[in-house]
């Protein structure tokens, strides 16, 4: 069964269509990153199932509840979302127990219910409780809003965008306890973000917005190895983009003959290889599964403590620029003669 | 003294190290004066009051009369300032927060009665209907009146608010009105209170709009006893308790404005404003906003336009215009206005500049003082300033000097306000990278300091003006004995009930306060009143 379902989902503002036909369904228990380049839509989508704009064609249901649709507009406080906004927006005249309580009946607000709880399941100190917004940091008032929004049981949790406004440091650790949070208590959430380690991370399954249209929804291992498209190989990670030929499941282009990774069209193709897939050897060793290697000159190290970004040039030939991704402590330098080989499958798109 | 001054911590951490040192002298005694300009008449009622013998003050203050005051004054108060809070709170919410049609005329229309003084209006109903005098007539033109000091804090907490925070409310389970009570209030809560207290404040100091409408209050009493028994102590006695009462007023805005800061939470890009869609509703928003400006505003300036086109004798006392007294009346307004905002502007200068670069315990204990202007009716501090000349400096007495400065002195807060913001724009890193490029310290003011602050500087002298030109009570007791001003015209011939001789000199002071009005607004940007990013 299906927690929440969204069907045709539309929007325009001011004639501009933002979103044309979402079609969406996130089985109940998981989390799943909507994830998008700015300006695609994500956070309009986010903010129609909240209630907070109305759609303009298309129908979405939580739990089996029909919330929009044919001339139906459920408004937000009657279809039990939980709802964490970008920066917390805590009350700043609350204090952090009376925020978390904010969604619960007079009765249980007053007896301050599972205010404890909900703070440790967040991880936070209990005695965080009094404390006024204003005293805590950007993360912890991040998962003080997901402990206010986890607190009334909502049959769904809307994240936009969390951990945007958190300095690194603070974003994994946050991003962690969310993480956990939200695993612990089961619940179904739909993650908007524009960060595409964020979304690989967290989701269970990754929906992909591009310019108003959801392009491709999958598990984070098969969106990063088989993206849909160019555009979307480069959005989600680092991408090599050679020119070659398919042949039934194998591809031929300077790096040799690769096997894809699902089926493509035949014929002139674009081949994305990932820089982690590129394999340096020295210039006289050999790839012990007796793969083909290549040689080729290194023109560029970008040295980034754990691993390290390296340019090639192929001795074959001149032009074709290569980028690899190798472990800190094996990073070549500038000039040196090296050889690659590529290791795993790889994905074609068919040239124009 | 400047000793225990450089013991005295910042009160500004955000104030570099630089600050820390001793303030020049120079600067020191110039804020210093005008803190003992503002503290001087109120001392002085004190003093007089304090001539009486015990047992005549009691006799003096436990009479019947004073009971009378006291329910009078309370009862207005306490009424314009709920009414105020509630229209206020109702058009700020209405125009900023909903789809309405005209918007931005809405939220002009909804300032501009500030510039209406409280005086002009009860003119302008009193000669519509007698009937309008006592209470209601007080309370309808003193809402008038007042409402904007509501309506402006709260329609720019309403623009600061984080939108998030009413859709969290909202995805809690929150409708509309729980959003309202639960978040948006709270929210509102400082601007809310502390605009209601400048409103108390302000009816508690009104005296030309009572006593055009026949409504006994502490101050109408205070000028009564003036009149009759000149620099006789009775009065002064009845002004302390009204100081007292705004004092307590006072001190409660001072908590308001110190203690709860209800700013955001976070940090960062903030989305536009939610606003909400009235559908049919909006067109009785809008009859509702219609009728409250043709209220605040469109029946005096319809009455002063009525009155114009009217004979003199056309009015209960008939009279007539003189062009002549009407040029020297309108020359006497402005030169008045003028000399007032300079010296005003002048004045404060040296506090402002010591309380944003040398934050000491002393700096802002001059400016407490300074506030207490703020508190004290205009009518008290120039009855002092009357007995003052009269004992002391017999020569200034009635003269323009005297009067000019008895202006500065009931002004300075406003000034204060707007002068010191103009220096906080100004930061000393800002002057140090303009030193360090080359300029010397002339070059720097000129083009760095003045650029910065002119505007709020300019601000500053223009709400001053604004202010000398409608101002009342220091005008009807301190002005030389020959020289009228438009503001004594229009009271005057107003309680002969020469209603039509009134109207020309009503017609330009409202022109003179709406123009310098725009004025202001197009200096301080339509942000201030839009919201509107320039």
């Amino acid at each position: 069964m299906s927690e929440l379902r969204i069907r045709g989902l539309q929007k325009s503002f001011d004639g501009t269509p933002v979103l044309h036909g979402i079609d969406l369904s996130v089985e109940r228990g998981t989390l799943l990153a909507l994830l998008g380049p700015s300006g695609s839509g994500k956070t309009t989508l986010l903010r129609l199932l909240c209630g907070f704009e109305r759609a303009d064609g298309g129908s979405v249901e939580i739990d089996g509840r029909r919330v929009v649709g044919d001339d139906l507009h459920v408004p937000s406080e009657q279809r039990r979302i939980g709802y964490v906004p970008q920066e917390g927006a805590l009350f700043p005249h609350l204090s952090v127990a009376d925020n978390i309580v904010f969604g619960l009946p007079r009765a249980q607000r007053r007896a301050r219910h599972r205010v404890a709880e909900l703070l440790e399941l967040v991880g936070l100190p209990g005695n965080f409780g009094e404390r006024a917004p204003q005293q805590l940091s950007g993360g912890q008032q991040q998962r003080v809003a997901l402990a206010r929004a986890l607190a009334p049981s909502p049959t769904l949790v809307m994240l936009d965008e969390p951990f945007s406004s958190l300095d690194a440091a603070l974003r994994l650790e946050t991003r962690q306890a969310v993480a956990s949070a939200l695993a612990a208590t089961g619940a179904t959430a739909v993650l908007v973000t524009h960060d595409q380690s964020e979304a690989l991370s967290l989701g269970h399954e990754v929906a992909v917005l591009w310019n108003g249209r959801l392009i491709q929804t999958a598990t984070p291992e098969t969106l990063y190895r088989r993206p849909v498209t160019r555009e979307l190989a480069s959005f989600v990670g680092e991408a090599v983009l050679l020119p070659g030929m398919a042949i039934r499941d194998r591809v031929r282009c300077e790096l040799g003959e690769l096997s894809l990774s699902g089926p493509t069209g035949q014929g002139a193709v674009d081949v994305m290889v990932r820089p982690e897939q590129i394999r340096l050897l020295r210039a006289e060793e050999r790839m012990p599964n007796g793969a083909a290697t290549y040689d080729a000159v290194v023109t560029e190290v970008i040295f980034q403590g754990q691993d390290a970004g390296v340019a090639l040039q192929l001795r074959s030939d001149a032009r074709t620029m290569v980028r690899a991704r190798v472990p800190g402590y094996l990073c070549p330098r500038p000039g040196e003669q090296v050889r690659l080989a590529v290791d795993g499958e790889v994905t074609a798109y068919a040239r124009a | 003294m400047s000793e225990a001054l450089s013991a005295g911590p910042p009160a500004v951490s955000t104030v570099p190290a630089r600050a820390r040192s001793r303030a020049p002298r120079g600067l020191f005694a110039a804020a210093a004066l005008s803190a003992l300009l503002v503290l001087l008449p109120i001392a002085f009622t004190f003093w007089r009051a304090a001539s009486f013998g015990a047992a005549e003050a009691i006799d003096l203050i436990f009479r019947p009369l004073v009971g009378e005051l006291l329910i009078n004054t309370l009862m207005i108060t306490v009424s314009t300032t709920l009414v105020s809070a509630v229209i206020g709170t109702a058009a700020a919410w209405f125009v900023e927060r909903t789809h309405l049609p005209g918007r931005r005329a809405w939220a002009v229309l909804s300032a501009a009665p500030l510039a209406m003084p409280a005086f002009i209006s009860s003119y302008a109903w009193v000669s519509l209907s007698q009937d309008l005098q006592d209470f209601t007539g007080a309370l309808l033109v003193l809402t008038c009146a007042y409402f904007p000091l509501v309506y402006l804090p709260v329609a720019a907490a309403l623009r600061g608010m984080d939108p998030a925070l009413e859709e969290s409310a909202r995805a809690l389970g929150c409708n509309r009105w729980t959003t309202f009570i639960r978040v948006v209030l709270p929210q509102l809560r400082p601007a809310l209170l502390g605009g209601m207290l400048l409103v108390a404040l302000g009816v508690l100091s009104e005296f030309g709009a009572f006593t055009l409408l026949r409504f006994r209050t502490f101050t109408t009493q205070i000028y009564a006893e003036f009149r009759t028994s000149f620099d006789g102590g009775g009065a002064s006695l009845l002004a302390c308790l009204l100081i007292v009462i705004c004092l307590i007023v006072l001190a409660f805005e001072f908590r308001v404005r110190g203690a709860a800061r209800y700013e955001r939470v976070d940090r960062g890009t903030r989305r536009a404003v939610l606003r909400y869609e009235l559908g049919v509703w909006r067109w009785i928003v809008v009859a509702g906003l219609a009728l409250l400006s043709v209220t605040t505003l469109g029946v005096p300036l319809g009455m002063i336009g009525y009155w114009l086109t009217q004979p003199g004798a056309a009015a209960v006392t008939p009279a007539d215009v003189s062009p002549e007294l009407l040029f020297n009346a309108t020359i006497s307004s402005l030169g008045f206005g003028l000399a007032a905002a300079l010296l005003t502007t002048l004045l404060v200068v040296p506090l402002a500049f010591l309380l944003v670069r040398y934050p000491t315990r002393f700096a802002t204990l001059f400016e407490r003082t300074v506030f207490l202007a703020q508190g004290v009716p205009g009518l008290v501090i120039a009855l002092a300033i009357v007995s003052l000349a009269v004992h002391a400096l017999q020569p200034l007495y009635q003269s323009a000097t005297l009067l000019v400065i008895a202006y500065s002195m009931l002004f300075m807060p406003l000034a204060l306000v707007s002068v010191r913001a103009a220096f906080m724009q100004a930061q000393p890193r800002l002057e140090e990278t303009a030193r360090a490029l080359g300029l010397n310290w002339s070059q720097t003011l000129l083009r760095v300091v003045l650029p910065l602050a002119g505007p709020g500087l300019g601000a500053a002298a223009a709400m001053v003006f604004i202010s000398v030109v409608t101002e009342l009570n220091a005008t009807l007791l301190l002005s030389p004995l020959d020289t009228q001003t438009l503001a004594t015209q229009v009271w005057a011939d107003t309680s002969t009930m020469a209603f039509a001789a009134a109207a020309p000199y009503a017609a330009l002071l409202t022109g003179i306060s709406l123009f310098a009005s725009g004025l202001l607004f197009a200096l301080l940007g339509k942000s201030a009143l839009l919201g509107e990013r320039s």
